[in-house]
């Protein structure tokens, strides 16, 4: 346990530096552009994996957390000029906050009720930002983004390190809480929740950790948002299509295993990113919905699953 | 802007779209409500059911017609969905919820920028006599088009209704909704009588999809705005009540046009989920539940 | 993994990167000039930004056939942001750093450019506004040139409250979009309607999405209004036009229109067809003797050929000239100050007035024209069904501004309906 703890903390470090060394070199600016949506669904899939992996309890709103960290780092610029750094940790604590407020409204329900409940709760914010005439309503709003300071060339370089930041504290945040204790209560509610509370184990304070957690992380993704494109509207902050990809992600990754959302994410993520730039945007969306039901279809237990039994089965004697 | 005159006209627009929602709802009704089936992907055969009659629509056929006509085709659709959802899912028992869920969650997806990249992201809508007119009664106006989806939905809900009750399949339905090993038991085969429902289920959705595209322009991401106003009819009528459904529907849709006119357009998104939020907060089991 | 790849790609970017920068200076000569553009092919805005796009390609083939600009070819690049703003960043990012465009040309229409303001202002970039409203007000980017007719909410809003005046109206209801361009101009009219004395007796702003306007025009019709002024999109702008032919808005109505975007896309006048009579709506051109600007005919002769192949708007009366004419005042400026630098442009474009198909254009400080003037027009005897009537003049008759104008209202709203 020790050892591989070392080596999660060095390869953690490894990535942060390598991420730095990329940004200051001379490396095209689209990349850190394209990079910069890969590492974000890497928090995003993290995340939703804490609730909907560990727990099984199904996250629809993913869009609604991301959305409204988004808009808080808004308020948080407009009102008061706050520094990045501010922005995510306000971003966080207020979509942590609607995540402690969804479980207590939508825990009691099971399957297919909480995800719909999930659903609702994303438009239902999605509309009183819509009507919020400080944050710009329908139309959105621009932003124009403070200098940047040395030893970036540009901003966007830096909004790339920082969410390498972001994606390596979510994984780090993950994987603690699937080896402790939370991790094995978690496990217990999503094979039988009736079992775990007759065993004792705290369900609804383990659950609503899980949801706190979850849109906490979900809320930090979003706020760098508004600097990343200068501008942020409704329509595209709480898009659906940050729900389904985050839920995709885990389930092609591995939901298991907090190196799933990862290995998920990079792969989808990089994927649409040079569909995107190559063929369209809207193929990036189907390959999202196909490798989806694949997966769920064929390989359920996601990559990290696959991998797994590859391992296995030389070792396995014949039978 | 508030007059009684403004307040009954949106009560009256409200009772027809709300039938119209509950139209447009009942296949759920089935598919989840007596099935169990998470068909989250519900709201997006509607869509391809428009662009269905919209197809046909080009080459000249009345909506209603061409509705019709779809739902043989959708028939077939839905029985092969169900059996794939059967043998990959449910049959294999666990985590099959959360996967049958993300499979019907990709499926929507799928169908949606399928849509786009046949159709692209332009409204489409059809033409018909009916569409465009209006009758008047006294100051009020009633747009023909509403009239034409609300009787298509009243005739839709108690067909099924008397399908449900009268008829033997229709019966076996219900039974099998409400215990499956007891009609096992029987000898009847409670799959093939889910098939056949699901499929029912996605017959209905053709006709409502050709309502939908009646009663206004559609576009491939319509099927996002109708997740919450399908699933809030079919959890507030409660699982596999018909007529709940159609009630659900008309207190749907009268809450929404109230709002509309007197809170203004930019909260009526809300309204669904809203009045969806309430009714699993306080009575989950919907008004008329199992 | 994860790290391995990166590495790749990281130094497979600086060899990349290495290499363009050592032939850069040897292949500028032969290197063409690249003009980047997102406009919308499909979506909402799709109908008018198809013909600008060919307008723009026809301008490029142009000045190709005559030998380009200072030496070297000039190559347009465009991407399909389907009317959807939540795009136009990543566009236009991608035509920076992936296709390297020297120049750029914003998107068709306010709602997809108000996204990428604040980019081209903090990397110091020229930007050709594109039938944009008061896109630039908050940023003020001093290298933005707007090719519209108008310049403040004033100047497109004054012609329709002018009209009203002459027709007696006291009373106006608003219905705007929930959208940048909407709102931008609503709050102008709003400002007008202040000022001038006239009472406003009913103000709705719906969700950019809306597609069932029945309420809203009852409540409208219950207001009793003297005048409407809409402000939308074209999805919007078409619903609005058929609720009110569905349901009426009353008899008061004295004047409905304004702002409607939509309904001076060829598709949209064909299939609204005399649903559009009555109305009085702004425009940009319309084929009456009074704006025979030089060289705009030919144009939209050698248009109507093209677009006839391209399956494209066949009248192009809207957007296509003025997109021309972005393209010949980049020519102008180009050839003028023999260099394609940003800055360079950006003065001449500020400082000098240029010719163009559209008459002659100059920029205000704001980046939009000096001497706006934009025409109100009311349709009259439009029949189901004929795209060829819109050629003659007579159909879309200019009420305003007075050096344009063609013929009187009628009023009230219902009877020019007829």
């Amino acid at each position: 346990m020790k050892a591989r703890g070392a080596a999660f903390w060095i390869g953690a470090a490894a990535a942060i530096a390598l991420a730095v060394a990329v940004s200051v070199s001379n490396a095209n600016e689209y990349f850190f552009f394209a990079g910069y949506v890969v590492l974000q669904f890497v928090v995003l899939a993290t995340a939703w994996n804490i609730l909907g992996g560990y727990a099984g309890y199904v996250n629809f709103g993913t869009g609604a957390f991301f959305g409204v960290g988004a808009y808080t780092a808004v308020v948080m610029f407009k009102a008061l000029g706050a520094p990045l750094p501010a922005q995510i940790l306000a971003a966080a604590a207020v979509s942590g906050l609607l995540g402690f407020g969804t479980g207590l409204l939508t825990l009691r329900l099971r399957g297919i009720f909480f995800s719909i409940a999930t659903v609702a709760v994303a438009i239902i914010l999605q509309t009183l930002i819509l009507n919020w005439r400080y944050v710009g309503g329908a139309t959105g709003v621009q932003l124009l983004r403070p200098p940047v300071s040395a030893p970036f060339e540009s901003y966007t370089r830096m909004l790339f390190v920082g969410m390498t930041l972001l994606a390596v504290g979510a994984v780090a945040i993950a994987r603690y809480i699937e080896t402790s204790w939370i991790g094995r209560g978690l496990r217990a509610i999503r094979d039988s929740e009736e079992a775990a509370e007759c065993s004792g184990v705290p369900t609804l304070k383990l659950k609503l950790f899980a949801c706190t957690v979850s849109g906490a992380l979900m809320g930090a993704a979003g706020a760098p948002l508004p600097m990343y494109q200068s501008f942020v509207e409704p329509e595209s902050s709480f898009n659906l299509t940050y729900s389904v990809a985050a839920l995709a992600m885990p389930m092609i990754g591995g939901t298991a295993h907090w190196l799933g959302p990862v290995i998920g994410a990079i792969l989808l993520g990089t994927i649409q990113q040079v569909v995107t730039v190559t063929i369209s945007s809207e193929l990036n969306v189907l390959v999202v919905g196909v490798l989806l039901v694949l997966f769920v279809v064929a390989a359920p237990e996601g990559i990290v699953g696959l991998a797994r039994k590859l391992r296995r089965s030389p070792a396995r004697a014949p039978t | 802007m508030f007059s009684f005159d403004l307040l009954l006209d949106a009560v009256v627009f409200g009772i027809l779209l709300g039938c119209f929602y509950a139209a447009v709802s009942i296949g759920l009704s089935v598919a989840f409500g007596l099935l169990d089936v998470p068909h989250i992907a519900h709201p997006a055969f509607l869509v391809l059911g428009s662009y269905g009659t919209y197809l046909l629509g080009r080459h000249g056929w009345d909506p209603l017609v061409a509705g019709i006509t779809l739902m043989p085709l959708f028939f077939l659709v839905g029985v092969a969905v169900y059996r794939f959802y059967y043998e990959t899912f449910e049959r294999r028992g666990r985590d099959a919820g959360v996967r049958g869920l993300a499979f019907f969650f990709g499926v929507t997806f799928i169908i949606e920028v399928g849509l786009i990249l046949a159709f692209g992201v332009d409204q489409r809508m059809v033409e018909a006599n009916y569409i465009g007119k209006s009758l008047a009664i006294g100051d009020m106006r009633i747009p023909l088009r509403m009239l034409v989806a609300f009787a298509m939905a009243l005739a839709l809900t108690a067909g099924l209704t008397l399908y449900l009750a009268k008829t033997f399949t229709g019966r076996a339905i219900k039974a099998v909704a409400q215990d499956e090993s007891a009609l096992r038991l029987m000898g009847a085969n409670p799959v093939r009588i889910k098939q056949w429902a699901f499929g029912i289920a996605t017959a209905v959705t053709a006709l409502a999809g050709a309502m939908l595209i009646i009663v206004g322009p559609v576009e491939p991401s319509l099927d996002r705005v109708y997740i919450g106003r399908t699933f809030c009819v079919v959890v507030l009528a409660g699982l596999g009540s018909m007529t709940g459904t159609l009630i659900a529907g008309l207190i749907l849709g009268i809450s929404e046009s109230i709002v509309l006119t007197l809170a203004g357009a930019s909260w009526a998104p809300a309204v669904a989920f809203g009045l969806l939020l309430v009714v699993l907060g306080i009575r989950p089991q919907g008004l008329f539940g199992r | 993994m994860d790290r391995s790849k990166r590495n790749w790609l990281s130094w497979a970017g600086a060899l990349a990167f290495g290499l363009v920068g050592a032939l850069a200076p040897a292949a500028q000569a032969q290197q063409p000039i690249k003009v980047g553009i997102g406009i919308a092919q499909t979506g909402a805005l799709g109908g008018g930004g198809k013909a600008a796009l060919l307008a723009l390609q026809m301008w490029v083939e142009d000045v190709n056939a005559k030998g380009g600009l200072l030496g070297r070819k000039v190559e347009l690049i465009a991407y399909d942001d389907q009317s959807n703003p939540g795009t136009t960043p990543g566009i236009y990012t991608k035509l920076l750093d992936v296709d390297k465009a020297d120049l750029l040309i914003a998107p068709y229409g306010t709602v997809p450019t108000a996204p990428i303001m604040p980019l081209v202002k903090q990397r110091e970039l020229l930007l050709m506004g594109n039938f944009s409203f008061q896109v630039n007000h908050t940023v003020k980017h001093d290298m933005w040139f707007n090719n519209a007719p108008w310049g403040d909410a004033i100047s497109w809003t004054d012609g329709f409250f002018k009209i009203g005046r002459s027709v007696n109206a006291k009373t106006v209801a608003f219905l705007a979009s929930d959208q940048e361009f909407a709102q931008n101009l609503c709050n102008g009219a709003r400002s007008i309607v202040n000022i001038s004395g006239v009472k406003t007796v009913y103000e709705q702003n719906y969700p950019p999405t809306t597609v069932d306007f029945s309420s809203m025009i009852r409540a409208v019709r219950a207001a009793k209004p003297d005048m409407v002024f809409v402000c939308s999109y074209p999805n919007d702008s078409v619903a609005i036009v058929r609720a009110v032919n569905e349901i009426g808005v009353g008899d008061s109505v004295k004047i409905f229109g304004g702002g409607m975007v939509g309904l001076q896309f060829t598709p949209i006048m064909e299939s609204l067809g005399s649903m559009l009579n009555g109305i009085i709506n702004y425009n940009s051109y319309v084929p009456e003797k009074t704006m025979e600007f030089p060289g705009v005919k030919d144009f939209l002769g050698r248009y109507s050929k093209k677009a006839a192949e391209a399956k494209v708007d066949p009248l192009g009366y809207y957007l296509p000239p003025f997109n021309y004419a972005i393209g010949q005042m980049l020519e102008q400026a180009i050839t003028a100050t023999k260099s394609v630098d940003q800055k360079t442009i950006a003065q001449y474009l500020r400082t000098h007035e240029m010719t163009t198909i559209v008459g002659p254009i100059s920029f205000g400080p704001d980046g939009e024209r000096a001497k706006p003037a934009v025409p109100m027009i009311q349709f009259r005897g439009i029949a189901d069904k004929n795209v060829e009537q819109f050629r003659q003049p007579g159909k879309q008759v200019v009420l305003y501004p007075p050096q344009f104008k063609t013929g009187d209202p009628i009023t009230p709203f219902e009877q020019a309906r007829k």
